[in-house]
Order: C-alpha cells, then sequence, then structure tokens
C-alpha cells in the first residue's frame, strides 16, 4: 500500500470506527450496521459488474439460500459457526452451479438467466411453506457469540459487522489489484484477444461469479443476524435490483463506488419510509436517472470534475472523459 | 524428420450457405516464413481464425509440430507456442502500453490465477514487458495510454504482445496495414529480426515490402489455395496473374 | 373424479399457456429485433389486469375492455421507447435496466392506485357458467380464452410471414445493420414492435384477470414466466413463444396441482436442461 493510501484509509478507518461514539442513538447505529453489510453486498456484485462487465440481476438468491440454511441449520441444533459456515458452503455451491448455466450466454442472456434463477430461488422460498414459512417468514433463534462476545447490543453489532466488513474489503480491494483481476477486466474489455493471450476467459469469469456469491452468502448470514429474521420479500427481485443499482450509483469501476452507492441508497430508502410508503416508485426513478444522465456512477463522476477544476486552476487542458471511462 | 510446424490439412469452413475455406491444405516447415495473399474476401483471416480457434472449423484437421488442434480452445493452442496480432487493432486501450504486454505475459504465467498478490508489484513481469517494448522501439512510450499513441505505435505494440508470448509459429494478419512507407521499413526490419526458432505465417497485401521477406507462398482465391510454391514460381504463375489481374 | 381433476387440469394448462403467449410472443419479438429483454413486460401485463378491472367497473363491454386496456398499454410501451429506450440507444445494459427500473415504477403505481388488496376482474355473464359434456364440466371462460390465443398465434403468424412489415421485422431480427442497410425504417419498426408487444401482454392481462386477479406481484410473478419460455422456446421466434408458452403452462400449472411447494423448482429442470444442451433454445433464430 502507498503511503498516499494509507493516509488516506486511517482516517476512513478511524471513522467508522467511531460511528456508535459519535452518533450514540441506537436506531442511527442499526443503520450504519445496515449500511454495511448492503455495501458488502454491493462489493461482491461490483466484482462481476465493475471488474467483469457481468450484469446480475439475480444476486438475492445468495442472500436467500446462505440465510434460510444459517437459519435452518440453527433451528435444527447445529451450533451457531456450523451453521453459518454450513450456510455459506452451500450458497457459494449454488453460486458455483448458477455460474455455470448463466455463463452459458454471455451479455444479455447472462441478464436473462440470473434473474430467472433469482425468481425461482424466490418462489421455491414463498412456496415451500414447510420449510421456510412462505411468506410469514422465519425467525433465527438469536445472535451468535464470537469468541465469546455478546453481539446482541446495536454498538457491538456494528463493531462485529465492521470487522466481516474490513476482511472481506481487504480481500476484495487485493482482488481487484491482483494478476486475476487483471485477467478479468481484460476479459471484460476484449475477451477474444484475452483467449487469444493464453487466458481461459470462461473460468476466469466463472471463477469471480462464484467469489461474488461466496462474499454475498457471507453478507446473508449477516443480514439474518441483523434481522433475526428472512421472508422472501428480503430475496426479491427488488432486492437484486436495488444491490445492482447500489453499484452502478456509487460507480462500478471504482473500489469505493459501491460503498457510496450503499450507504446512499439505504439512508434515502430509510429516511423515505419513513414519510412515505412510496419507496418503489422513488427507486425506479432512480435507477432511469442514472442510468440515463449518470451511467458511470458518482465516484468517478466527482472525480472527474474535481479534476477538471483542478485542471481548470491549474490553466492546464481538461483531460478526456474517455480515458476514466468504464467500458460497457 | 520432425514434423511440420503447421500443418492444415481438408479445412473447410462455410457461413451459411457460403463456403469460406474450401478444403484448404498447406504445410509450414519449422522456421519457414510463409506469405499468404489473395484478393479480398480470399478467406485469409478466416483461415487464422480458424487456426487459432476463434472459429470453429467444419471439417479438417489442423495440427502444430504434429499435435491436433481442432476441438482444442483457443488458450490451449496459445499455450502449444501459437500467437498471432490482428489485422483489425485489438488492444486495451484505456491501458498503458506496458500493461497490455504484462496480459501478454501473464496469459502463459501461473500467476494469472493469484486473486491475492499485487500485480503491479510483480517487478519482473513490467521489467520484461518493458524489455519486449523495447524490442520493438516503444520503450520511452511504455507508460503511456494506448488511446494517446499513434497508429504506428500501436500496430508495433501488437507485435510486441505476440512476441511476449515466445510463440512458436506466430500468424501476422497485415502488420504492415496502414503504415506509411517509413513505417513499413521499420516493422519490416522488426520483422526480420525475429529468431528463426519461431515460424511465421504472415497474410499481407503490400507486395514490395513482404515479398523479400517469405521464401514460399500461398495464394489462396474463394476460400480455395490456387498457387503455392517459391517466390519466383509463385510470380511466374499465370493463375496468379489471373488471379490479380483477371477480374 | 380422477378424470375430472386431469381434465380440468389439463385445460387450465392449455389457458394458462395461451396467456402466457400472449405474454411472451411480445416479450420475443421485442427482444428478437431490438435486442433487448424488456424487463416491464411483467409489469405491462399487471397493468392490462388493472385497466381492465377498472374499464370493467366503468360497465365497459368485456370484449372492449380487453382490447382498450390493451391499447392503453400499448401507448405507455410507445412513450417508454421513444422517450427513455431511444436515449440509450446503443447502450444494451443501460436500456435492460431501465426498462428495470420502469417496471419498479409501474408496480409502485399500481400499488398506489388500486392498493393491495386483489381485484377481482368478472369473466362476461355468458362465459360464467362450465360448459358441459359427456359428463365432465369445463370452464367455458379458459376455453374462450385459449381460443383467442390461438387465434392470436394465427394472426402473428400470418403478420410475420405475409405482410410486408412481417417481412421487415423478420428481416430487423436477422440482422438490423443489414435491414438498415437496405432501407428498412427500423426506427419506426422498434416503436411498431414495442406498441405490438406491449399491446399483446396488456391484452393478455386483461383476459388472464377473472383467472389470475389483478394483484401486487402479478408482474414479478409472471415476467420470469416469460423469461423462461423464451429461454426454452428461444429469441425472436414465434414458434418458440408458441411451443414454449405451452410447454411452462403445462408445468407451472400441474406443478401447483401436485407439489405446490416445489412449482418453482419443477421449472427450474426444463430451463437448465434447454441452457445446457440447446443454448439456442429450441426454436432459437437469435443466440440469447
Amino acid at each position: 500500500m502507498t503511503p498516499r493510501a494509507a493516509a488516506a484509509l486511517a482516517p476512513c478507518v478511524l471513522a467508522l470506527a467511531a460511528v456508535p461514539w459519535v452518533i450514540g442513538n441506537e436506531f442511527y447505529v442499526n443503520m450504519a450496521s445496515q449500511v454495511l453489510i448492503y455495501a458488502l453486498f454491493a462489493l461482491s456484485i461490483n466484482m462481476m459488474l465493475g471488474y467483469g462487465g457481468m450484469v446480475s440481476l439475480g444476486h438475492a438468491a445468495y442472500l436467500g439460500i446462505a440465510g434460510y440454511a444459517c437459519i435452518l441449520a440453527t433451528t435444527a441444533g447445529y451450533d451457531q459457526l456450523t451453521a453459518a459456515v454450513f450456510a455459506v458452503a452451500l450458497s457459494t455451491t449454488a453460486a458455483a452451479f448458477f455460474g455455470v448455466l448463466s455463463l452459458r450466454a454471455p451479455g444479455l442472456g447472462f441478464i436473462m438467466i440470473t434473474l430467472a434463477l433469482g425468481q425461482i430461488v424466490w418462489g421455491v422460498a414463498y412456496r415451500a411453506n414447510d420449510l421456510t414459512g412462505g411468506d410469514n417468514g422465519i425467525r433465527h433463534p438469536a445472535r451468535p457469540m464470537p469468541f465469546g462476545f455478546d453481539i446482541s447490543d446495536a454498538p457491538s453489532f456494528y463493531y462485529f459487522t465492521l470487522m466481516v466488513f474490513f476482511v472481506a474489503l481487504f480481500f476484495i480491494w487485493r482482488f481487484a489489484r491482483s494478476p486475476f483481476g487483471a485477467s478479468l477486466k481484460g476479459a471484460r474489455d476484449q475477451p477474444r484477444r484475452m483467449r487469444m493471450l493464453g487466458h481461459n476467459v470462461w473460468l476466469v469469469r466463472w471463477i469471480t461469479f462464484v467469489m461474488a456469491g461466496f462474499w454475498a452468502s457471507v453478507a446473508g448470514v449477516l443480514y439474518v443476524y441483523y434481522n433475526l429474521f428472512l421472508s422472501p420479500h428480503a430475496i426479491s427481485l427488488q432486492q437484486s435490483a436495488e444491490i445492482l443499482l447500489m453499484a452502478i450509483l456509487g460507480g462500478a469501476s471504482t473500489l469505493s463506488g459501491p460503498i457510496v452507492g450503499a450507504a446512499i441508497i439505504t439512508l434515502v430508502k430509510n429516511v423515505v419510509s419513513t414519510y412515505v410508503e412510496r419507496w418503489n416508485t422513488l427507486l425506479g426513478v432512480i435507477f432511469v436517472v442514472v442510468i440515463v444522465f449518470m451511467p458511470y456512477g458518482l465516484v468517478p463522476g466527482c472525480a472527474q470534475a474535481w479534476q477538471r477544476l483542478r485542471n481548470r486552476m491549474k490553466g492546464r487542458k481538461e483531460v478526456s472523459p474517455a480515458a476514466s471511462e468504464p467500458a460497457q | 524428420m520432425t514434423a511440420p510446424a503447421l500443418e492444415v490439412a481438408h479445412l473447410s469452413k462455410r457461413f451459411g450457405g457460403l463456403p469460406a475455406t474450401k478444403d484448404v491444405s498447406l504445410s509450414v516447415s519449422p522456421g519457414e516464413r510463409r506469405l499468404i495473399i489473395g484478393p479480398n474476401g480470399a478467406g485469409k483471416t478466416t483461415l487464422f481464425n480458424l487456426i487459432t480457434g476463434d472459429l470453429s472449423a467444419d471439417a479438417g484437421s489442423v495440427r502444430l509440430f504434429g499435435q491436433e488442434l481442432i476441438g482444442m480452445p483457443t488458450q490451449r493452442r496459445v499455450h502449444l507456442g501459437l500467437a498471432r496480432t490482428y489485422q483489425i487493432l485489438t488492444l486495451f486501450p484505456r491501458e498503458r502500453l506496458v500493461h497490455n504486454v504484462v496480459l501478454a505475459l501473464l496469459g502463459l504465467d501461473r500467476r494469472r490465477w493469484n486473486p491475492w498478490s499485487i500485480l503491479t508489484a510483480s517487478r519482473d513481469l513490467y521489467a520484461n514487458a518493458r524489455a519486449f517494448l523495447e524490442q520493438v522501439g516503444l520503450g520511452d512510450a511504455a507508460e503511456r495510454i494506448v488511446a494517446e499513441t499513434s497508429y504506428g505505435e500501436r500496430r508495433r505494440l501488437e507485435l510486441a504482445m505476440a512476441l511476449a508470448q515466445r510463440p512458436k509459429l506466430l500468424l501476422l494478419d497485415e502488420p504492415l496495414a496502414g503504415l506509411s512507407q517509413a513505417e513499413r521499413q521499420t516493422v519490416r526490419a522488426l520483422l526480420d529480426a525475429i529468431p528463426r526458432e519461431v515460424t511465421i505465417v504472415m497474410i499481407e497485401h503490400d507486395m514490395d515490402t513482404a515479398l523479400g521477406f517469405a521464401e514460399r507462398i500461398t495464394v489462396l482465391h474463394y476460400g480455395e489455395v490456387i498457387v503455392e510454391g517459391t517466390r519466383a514460381e509463385v510470380v511466374a504463375d499465370p493463375r496468379t496473374r489471373e488471379v490479380y489481374l483477371g477480374d | 373424479m380422477q378424470w375430472q381433476f386431469w381434465i380440468i387440469q389439463t385445460l387450465n394448462s392449455v389457458a394458462f399457456g395461451g396467456l402466457l403467449f400472449l405474454l411472451s410472443s411480445g416479450f420475443s419479438l421485442i427482444f428478437g429485433l431490438m435486442r433487448i429483454p424488456n424487463l416491464a413486460h411483467g409489469a405491462f401485463f399487471m397493468l392490462g389486469a388493472y385497466f381492465g378491472f377498472t374499464l370493467l367497473q366503468l360497465k365497459l363491454q368485456f370484449w372492449l375492455a380487453a382490447l382498450a386496456g390493451g391499447l392503453g398499454v400499448g401507448l405507455i410501451g410507445i412513450v417508454m421507447e421513444r422517450f427513455v429506450l431511444r436515449r440509450l440507444a446503443g447502450n444494451e445494459q443501460g436500456q435492460v435496466l431501465v426498462t428495470l427500473g420502469i417496471s419498479f415504477i409501474i408496480a409502485d403505481i399500481c400499488l398506489l392506485v388500486w392498493t393491495g388488496d386483489p381485484m377481482p376482474l368478472s369473466a362476461p355473464q355468458a362465459l360464467r357458467p362450465p360448459l358441459r359434456f359427456a359428463g365432465f364440466a369445463f370452464p367455458t371462460y379458459r376455453l374462450v380464452v385459449l381460443a383467442i390465443a390461438l387465434a392470436a398465434a394465427l394472426a402473428l403468424y400470418l403478420l410475420m410471414e405475409r405482410t410486408r412489415l412481417g417481412a421487415m421485422i423478420r428481416a430487423g431480427v436477422d440482422d438490423t445493420e443489414m435491414a438498415r442497410g437496405v432501407g428498412i425504417p427500423v426506427s419506426r419498426l422498434f416503436t411498431t414492435v414495442f406498441l405490438l408487444g406491449a399491446t399483446l401482454a396488456g391484452v393478455g392481462g386483461v383476459l388472464g384477470g377473472p383467472i389470475l386477479n389483478a394483484y401486487p406481484g402479478l408482474d414479478t410473478d409472471m415476467l420470469p414466466l416469460a423469461l423462461i419460455v423464451v429461454i426454452l422456446g428461444g429469441a425472436g421466434s414465434l414458434l418458440g413463444a408458441f411451443v414454449g408458452s405451452f410447454i411452462v403452462g403445462f408445468i407451472y400449472n400441474f406443478g401447483i396441482a401436485l407439489v405446490p411447494d416445489l412449482a418453482y423448482f419443477v421449472l427450474f429442470l426444463p430451463m437448465v436442461l434447454v441452457l445446457v444442451f440447446l443454448p439456442q433454445g429450441l426454436f432459437g433464430r437469435v443466440q440469447i
């Protein structure tokens, strides 16, 4: 890590660690935990979207599979750790299988197939009353006690989530800068050329799909710990679309974009739904506006504006916007 | 007797009803320089695409040093020592030149599966990539973005990427296309400098520059091999004249 | 008793297949021509059902309501194509996501206007009593829906194969650039196909109303079925949409009747088989 990156990261880490002290109010601390969980979802979908150019509309499926598996295993009497490991393993295996099916067809077929698979998981959760409680959902007995620590109150749960989040962020950060990440980005921009350079494009995409499924499953388990409840509403198409929107809104080509997007969407959603019930319309409108007017998201957009401003102050000529645009 | 570097036998490909490659057979010995010529639509690039596996053949066989390539995915063929350049530049325009070559090196390096280490910390890959850029005269341009380089520089980058793969068989698809006279001489000199361990098959329109390069020439027309032989034989053959001057 | 069950379920399946055909033929045409899966198609269907409900409340005659409801949805489709999708020409990924965003807006507006309760649509008076034949009772309305879907399929077939418009659409499905090259007004064709597709979905919604009711979530119930039909049958093919619709209609309907818990899972199997063995679908013209 460069000293400059470390200098930029340290205040962020401190600020995130200080959140419970600064805001104190339990409601807002919980919201901060929610932001972290969604940020992890958004980061995981962005491994596919931002670096691989694969638009998945079925990402909530892993929340569902991991979440239900975790609850069912715990209810069946397994200890929390075993249940969590089982849940993540099962859900990642599902991702491996879904990946094989979805990657049959690149591009738009991928969107359709991930959507259909996601809806099938939703439909099974909705209909399989005996297992999932159907529309009513099921409860998780209690939060776990990792290493004997009680995380049932808001601040300690926040710290627990923050730690998991940092671990994930670190891995995803390394992923984006790794040789494998370079190979994935190459496959996004020039798949044919990458094959001719000796890269196995299909396998690179599939491994990414599975890794994204893994982190989404981890987020799914956190989601269940946070809510202590899971119903089919949490794994609907709308949920998948929200997660995708977070990554696009913040800027899919960047690491921080999905986090920013997750924070904005989660806060707007919470604020709006306390006043009106019309969250979906707003979600749809944000979706359309972002895609039509801000296809590269907030973080690259702001970075570009900032760059332009600096250049103007220095009297240099503008950087061409094309240089920082991600490929379709 | 060693196996030919490239042996194509009875290779055929149809698009819809139209035959693009008709029963093509040709054999290139190790170390040879082979030129493939033919008018537009003769199926030259299609032949390359069949050899690399970008297209799947309807019938026939393609052997690289005796090993059958048909049915193998492109990247496996590449791992056996095949490399190519593209007539239409196929680069990573938003990346630095050195990164383009690093991707080429990475393709044959086990580290490409590593999702954990930092790529830019692999000093050896970058040093190696710079050496290949140096070799094509782009040493000073290594840190520039591809989109900001000239067309001639990108042509040479294509070549540097292919050379970085240390191929046994190199397919060059019009490496001189769109270059100025001076640039052609530069690239021609680069091609001449490629050691004889590398077998080269080249498609080229510019006869003046290309003819002197190859020992043997194959003329394709409507997907078929019309003439094949030494430079003198092909130039003297009436069928060559017919293809180029007749219609 | 046992016989009655199988006959009724079979009839329900083909009637549902007919509805799916109205939904997915338009979806498939739009996909084939414009290369985008219109993710608002489920919302179009639901909107059709709600329009139908309101028009029937206004005492409009049922068949007129079906027509008017369908055209209403068709108009919304045109607006969406002209004013939103067109702005994103060339950015297919953006277009798909926008159709999804619009489907959320439509769904939420439906919730606002028609509340969260299911709204029943009643079938025309004359078609309510069951048809009795050889000791069995057949639901008359479903038979009529099936007949209408078959008629629509025939009409679409004639439109595609026998008219100038159809020839242009076929040319566009096979190669949009080529079609543009030979002077086919591709842009107007896009609008026409969107109108046609949205109208079919809307009519399907009204006709489906008496069977399914209009309720929030009808859109996301129907959309995946349309996707699966197209994955099965192949994109851009009318025959594929037709065959796929009835396959999915049967599997889904019998799945719900026999293994209600796993009805969705049962749907999954044929989709997987086709994806693995026939990536272009049964009758696909376009790679999805």
